[in-house]
């Protein structure tokens, strides 16, 4: 792509870029793109498929598409009305609450593991009220699902946000003097025009939640086929039998890469 | 004017915005004003887009808003809205566009459709219903919008500025077709185009610092502007003053600061301002002559104004020259009839290129303006 993209650019006329540029840019291509072929090399080509299809790698890679699946659905849910509010409301302290609703893309998951734990563990703000009704989520895949939507809610709505805010309210307005309710509206104008937006989000949501690993650690333990994902498996696996460790990252960049190029793709459509 | 079907009566103060419109069934309105005059702002009014601060919005018997609170949202207004974009909605098709309304008022798919199909017959572009916004031109994306909102058969129709975005090419179709959708629908259209006020509407309100300067039928308005905007508009020169004293006949006279006394004549069935009052002396730029000092014309009784070129406007055949106006010349000051104080007036005067040339007319030149009395309308404001 850097080798190609020089010769386009000169093509199409001055760019303004100076020289100096590709020499970094490289560079930190290079870092990125190096690491995983690392994997590649390390890869007991072998016995991959045994490796990846033993019992507790398969459970693990369910679980995780499975908890993935259900908190991305979790994000969509929630977080599409909240990138609405925080973008068209007027409501005072609109502002602060964005900050505070984004905190879980700064904090570290370890400690947002924590906080999900004191806040709906047995004893904890809400988990004690729901303890007396017999509900108990800490340590179990609702736990792991959590964790997930807890780290990955922010990436959807920002995304959205910004979306909502290029596209503006003026289509809106016209729906509405058209005589659309506001849902309708909604229904009809808004979520068509973000629907990239809302789509990026998504997937960025989705890859976020399938690499948890810190939060879910500390929220909802490591139990095979429970909440042990595919991550928390690698890690293990890591001291006990790098070989298999090795492979199941392999898996996972690959999935990884499946939905980053999902997303690149679409945007390419635009 | 009987009973108006929308009536707004009502203030924005944020915007500095005080403004009383009404606007009859069947009614086209033209709103005229200069930029942040408060048009855009009577349009959210009406569309239920803006909330009044005092007064309020009515529609037929119905209170739409007021100042205690009642309020109907946007989309049980039954008001629809034209913007200077035809903001089509992208993801749609033309014919998906205009059946947009029809399906949010619940009308079931094919009902929709056979609504769609003929309202963009309506504006000649059924051939265009297949196509995406993206792949239509200024016009047709125009003329697709003004379907879209005919389809939501509103009570009335707000067009804000419809054709400004078009190129010189497109506009003159789609000013035939509104005037067409127009006739017998009631709607109120903002526009700078005396040209699409005399087309389309039957009134011209025009509106200035947020309030009403003048309104009125718009042949009439445009003939005798009240206000100095309306007077541009029309591109006539006007100067505002007291009437001193009318003559005998139709014959009249206006103290003005700056310029003294204008002599003109009050139009036929206009009544002529009493001594004292306020009034304004109107008149055309062609029928001002420009003399070099040395020159003194004389004959018919005229006005004549020491007065300095501004500036030149090259206009087609002919070249304006814009002057700041002073005293008359040669005045006479009687009582309190003030002369030559005050700030210089503007003045504009058409010339053929030839005429300019021969005069050898330059900014900061000295000229004499000269304007015969019969050519000047005087009538109270």
């Amino acid at each position: 792509m850097l080798a190609s993209a020089r010769p386009d650019s000169q093509a199409r006329g001055f760019t303004g870029l100076p020289r100096w540029i590709w020499a970094p840019a490289a560079l930190g291509a290079l870092f990125v793109v190096v690491p995983p072929a690392g994997i590649l090399a390390r890869v007991d080509w072998a016995d991959f498929v045994l490796l990846v299809t033993s019992e507790s790698s398969l459970a693990a890679l369910r679980l995780s598409l499975g908890t993935a699946a259900a908190s991305t659905a979790v994000v969509l849910l929630l977080g599409v009305p909240m990138a609405m509010a925080l973008a068209r409301g007027t409501l005072p302290g609109l502002r602060v609450l964005r900050a505070l609703v984004l905190l879980p893309l700064v904090l570290p998951p370890v400690v947002g593991g924590l906080a999900l734990l004191y806040t709906f563990g047995r004893l904890g703000l809400v988990g004690r009220w729901l303890d007396v009704l017999g509900v108990q989520l800490a340590f179990s895949t609702a736990a792991v699902v959590m964790a997930q939507a807890f780290v990955s809610l922010p990436f959807l709505v920002v995304s959205l946000e910004g979306a909502l805010r290029t596209a503006g309210g003026r289509y809106e307005a016209v729906a509405a003097t058209l005589g659309a309710s506001p849902t309708h509206a909604f229904r009809r104008v808004t979520l068509p025009l973000v629907l990239p937006g809302l789509a990026s989000g998504l997937v960025l949501a989705f890859a976020r939640s399938l690499g948890e690993f810190g939060a879910t650690l500390t929220f909802a333990g490591s139990l095979q086929g429970v909440t042990r994902t595919l991550p928390l498996e690698v890690y293990l696996q890591r001291e006990a039998d790098p070989d298999a460790a090795v492979a199941l990252a392999l898996l996972l960049v690959a999935v990884a890469a499946a939905v980053v190029g999902l997303a690149y793709g679409r945007r390419g459509l635009r | 004017m009987s009973a108006p079907l929308l009536a707004v009566d009502a203030g924005v103060a944020a915007r500095g915005v005080r403004l009383a419109v009404g606007v009859g069934d069947g009614e086209t309105v033209a709103i005229m004003g200069p930029n942040g005059a408060g048009k855009s702002t009577l349009f959210a009014l009406c569309a239920g887009l803006l909330r009044p601060d005092d007064g309020g919005v009515r529609l037929g018997g119905r209170v739409l808003a007021d100042h205690s609170g009642a309020w109907v949202p946007p989309h049980r207004r039954g008001i629809a809205l034209l913007a200077q974009e035809p903001l089509l909605f992208p993801h749609l098709n033309a014919l998906e566009n205009v059946a947009f309304a029809p399906r949010a008022a619940g009308a079931s798919r094919r009902a929709a459709r056979a609504a769609a199909e003929r309202w963009l017959a309506e504006v000649d572009a059924s051939d265009l219903a297949a196509r995406r916004p993206g792949e239509l031109s200024g016009g047709q994306a125009q003329r697709v919008a003004i379907a879209r909102a005919l389809a939501a058969e509103p009570r009335v129709l707000l067009l804000d500025e419809p054709f400004v975005a078009l190129d010189v090419a497109a506009a003159p179709a789609l000013r035939r077709l509104l005037r067409r959708v127009l006739a017998g629908r009631t709607a109120l259209v903002i526009t700078h185009e005396p040209l699409d006020a005399h087309l389309l509407a039957d009134r011209v309100v025009v509106l200035e610092s947020g309030r009403v300067a003048e309104s009125g039928p718009t042949a009439e308005l445009l003939e005798r502007p009240r206000s100095r905007f309306a007077a541009g508009l029309a591109g006539l020169n006007f100067v505002a003053g007291r009437s001193t004293a009318v003559g005998s006949g139709n014959a009249g006279r206006l103290a003005v600061e700056g310029l003294g006394e204008v002599s003109g004549s009050v139009p036929d069935g206009v009544a002529a301002p009493a001594d004292g009052e306020e009034a304004v002396a109107v008149f055309r730029p062609a029928d001002i002559a420009v003399f070099r000092p040395a020159d003194i014309p004389h004959g018919s009784p005229r006005n004549s104004w020491r007065a300095t070129v501004q500036e030149l406007e090259p206009r087609g055949v002919q070249v304006r020259v814009h002057c700041e106006a002073g005293p008359a010349l040669g005045a006479v000051p009687t009582g309190a009839v003030p002369t030559g104080a005050g700030q210089p007036v503007r003045l504009s005067a058409d010339l053929t290129p030839a005429a300019a040339a021969e005069l050898d007319l330059a900014p900061g030149q000295p000229v004499v303006l000269s304007v015969k009395a019969a050519a000047v309308s005087l009538y109270g404001v």
